[in-house]
């Protein structure tokens, strides 16, 4: 029997109401993505493909349908419920990088783990991802004195820091010039190949998207493409 | 950690956090100095009353312990009590509101010298002249007055015949006839200083006096000055508590906006954190924080700043106000400006905690 996989999505549907207007931002997507894969979502602007991002990260409650991130059913969970599943299953690359700005890298990575009720002492693995990430000694630095590369390797880092069980990048290269991107999008690589890292990256950059094993396509809140 | 993130947000904007600081400092000034006031002046009315030297104050009907008012009691009380067993001294004294909370007394001074034994003469000497009068040291430094001095009150000018050590009546004395015919006051006065011959007997003696005497105000010198306290002031405790409401609504009004400009200035960075997982009590936990350690770096200038006001208060006032230090007071004043702080901290709190995560972190 093959391992069950670790995103399994069945006709998830999302309608926001604007005033009087109903938008259906996804409109039945199913999707499987095994453990360890790294899959690209790619699609225009207005395709649902945020929205998937969003409800996959336990952002946002799905209006109908069955979303299941390592056997838990997001659909089910209140909102306090989603916030604990954000704090040990989830970690979110965004394109803004949004770390702290009033805080160190070393701080904006310990603040994750603090929320997560752990402490960053005494952990050899984190020592290893920090040494994949090259930013060792720019930790001490806040972000303003970070370039935008080391700015985002802070943010792969905080996502990780807790060991989730899918990492989430919303265009994480959106914000990077074509040499820093290259380097993030190898570091995740890395992190895939190297630690077994589930991740889920959404662009709408065809060279971003190469770097992933799989390709799922989105259009008008419906995956059209590379889905299951 | 999170006091980590407090300290670096507060020192962000060291401005805001400034201005928070000294506002709340503001708050507890005007508290402690407040308090302090009413303390002092009051234990000044005591210890004033004390250096008198008498055993019992008999005071006319219907009059407060501490009032202004001028004379609503007949001279001849004083040949009244005299004649009363074991009464050795007994004086009448007239006491007159000047202007603010400084009056002026009018006592037969060879009577009071009787009583007291009479004041120390700092500079000058006795009233000879009836417009004479004698200013005590605080009152001549505040006024800049020296024996031989001229000094304008009561529509006149009087000379300063003496400089006397404070602490006996008020801070003005003339002859009591003198102040009865200038306040159209004639066979007037305000009180009776009473001494008996042993201290044993002034509970006989009171005792004695509220039988003949049952309007009249009558207290040892012991009751008196325990009785003198805020809360024997008609309506000085309501007005701490007016003035301490205030500055409580100050304190609030400040922290309310500053904690809301905050939370709306770090609108992405809540949504950082919620996006990390942090529930709406870890926001609010940061939130009130922050607005703790404000509150109590504006405890502690606060209470530096109620030395300040003492400091100028005795430099620049000492005979129209008396502060004392309050101690007591410190936590009390603390509480107050944490717990107004908090309040003013909810509302920017809760709109915080409930901020939705995908919104804030749009938020440009």
């Amino acid at each position: 029997m093959s391992e069950q996989p670790i995103i399994r999505v069945r006709d998830l549907r999302k309608i926001y109401r604007v005033g009087e207007v109903e938008v259906h931002a996804l409109r039945g997507v199913n999707l499987d993505v095994p453990r360890g894969e790294f899959l690209c979502v790619a699609g225009p602007s207005g395709s649902g493909k945020s929205t998937l991002f969003h409800i996959l990260g336990g952002l946002l409650a799905p209006t109908s349908g069955t979303v299941l991130v390592d056997g838990h059913d997001l659909s089910r969970l209140s909102d306090s419920q989603r916030t604990a599943l954000r704090r040990r299953m989830v970690g979110f690359v965004f394109q803004k990088f949004n770390l702290l700005p009033n805080l160190t890298a070393a701080d904006n990575i310990a603040i994750a783990r603090h929320i997560a009720g752990r402490s960053l002492d005494d952990d050899p693995w984190f020592r290893q991802v920090l040494d994949l990430l090259g930013i060792a000694d720019r930790l001490h630095h806040k972000p303003s004195k970070l370039s935008g590369g080391e700015q985002q390797r802070v943010a792969i880092a905080r996502a990780i820091v807790n060991h989730p069980a899918i990492l989430l990048a919303d265009e994480p290269t959106g914000n990077l010039d074509s040499q820093n991107s290259a380097a993030v999008l190898s570091i995740l690589r890395d992190l895939n190949e190297r630690l077994g890292q589930t991740i889920l990256l959404i662009t709408h950059d065809p060279v971003v998207a190469s770097y992933a094993h799989r390709v799922v396509r989105m259009l008008d809140g419906r995956i059209v493409e590379g889905g299951s | 950690m999170i006091n980590r993130l407090v300290l670096e947000n507060l020192k962000h904007r060291p401005v805001r956090t400034a201005l928070s600081i000294l506002a709340i400092g503001i708050e507890v000034t005007m508290m402690l100095t407040l308090v302090g006031l009413s303390r002092g002046m009051l234990a000044d009315v005591a210890r004033r009353a004390r250096g008198v030297g008498a055993d019992i104050v008999v005071r006319p009907p219907g009059t407060s312990l501490i009032g202004l008012s001028s004379a609503p009691m007949s001279e001849k009380m004083v040949d009244f009590l005299r004649r009363q067993p074991h009464v050795t001294h007994a004086v009448g004294s007239m006491t007159h509101p000047l202007s603010g909370v400084t009056t002026i007394t009018g006592v037969n001074l060879k009577e009071f010298d009787e009583i007291s034994g009479g004041f120390k003469y700092l500079e000058g000497r006795p009233i000879r002249q009836r417009d004479e009068i004698l200013v005590d040291n605080f009152y001549a430094r505040q006024n800049n007055l020296r024996a031989g001095s001229t000094v304008h009150l009561l529509n006149r000018d009087w000379r300063v015949a003496g400089v006397v050590e404070e602490g006996k009546l008020a801070r003005l004395v003339i002859p009591l006839d003198v102040l009865q015919d200038l306040t159209a006051n004639p066979g007037k006065i305000s009180q009776v200083w009473v001494k008996v011959d042993d201290p044993a007997n002034v509970p006989k003696v009171i005792a004695s006096l509220k039988r003949q005497l049952p309007n009249y105000p009558i207290y040892s010198m012991e009751e008196l000055t325990s009785l003198i306290s805020v809360n024997n002031v008609p309506g000085l405790r309501a007005f701490i508590t007016v003035i301490i409401v205030l500055a409580i609504v100050v304190g609030f009004l400040v922290v309310f906006l500053s904690m809301y400009t905050a939370v709306l200035e770090r609108t992405r960075e809540i949504g950082i954190l919620k996006a990390l997982g942090a529930s709406p009590l870890y926001i609010l936990d940061i939130l009130f924080r922050e607005t703790a350690l404000l509150a109590l770096a504006g405890t502690v200038l606060g209470i530096v700043f109620s030395y300040g006001t003492r400091w100028i208060i005795m430099s620049w006032a000492p005979a129209s106000l008396t502060q004392v230090v309050v101690p007591d007071w410190w936590g009390i004043a603390g509480a107050i400006a944490l717990g107004g702080a908090l309040l003013g901290a909810s509302y920017p709190g809760w709109r915080a905690a409930r901020q939705d995560p995908i919104e804030a972190l749009a938020y440009e």
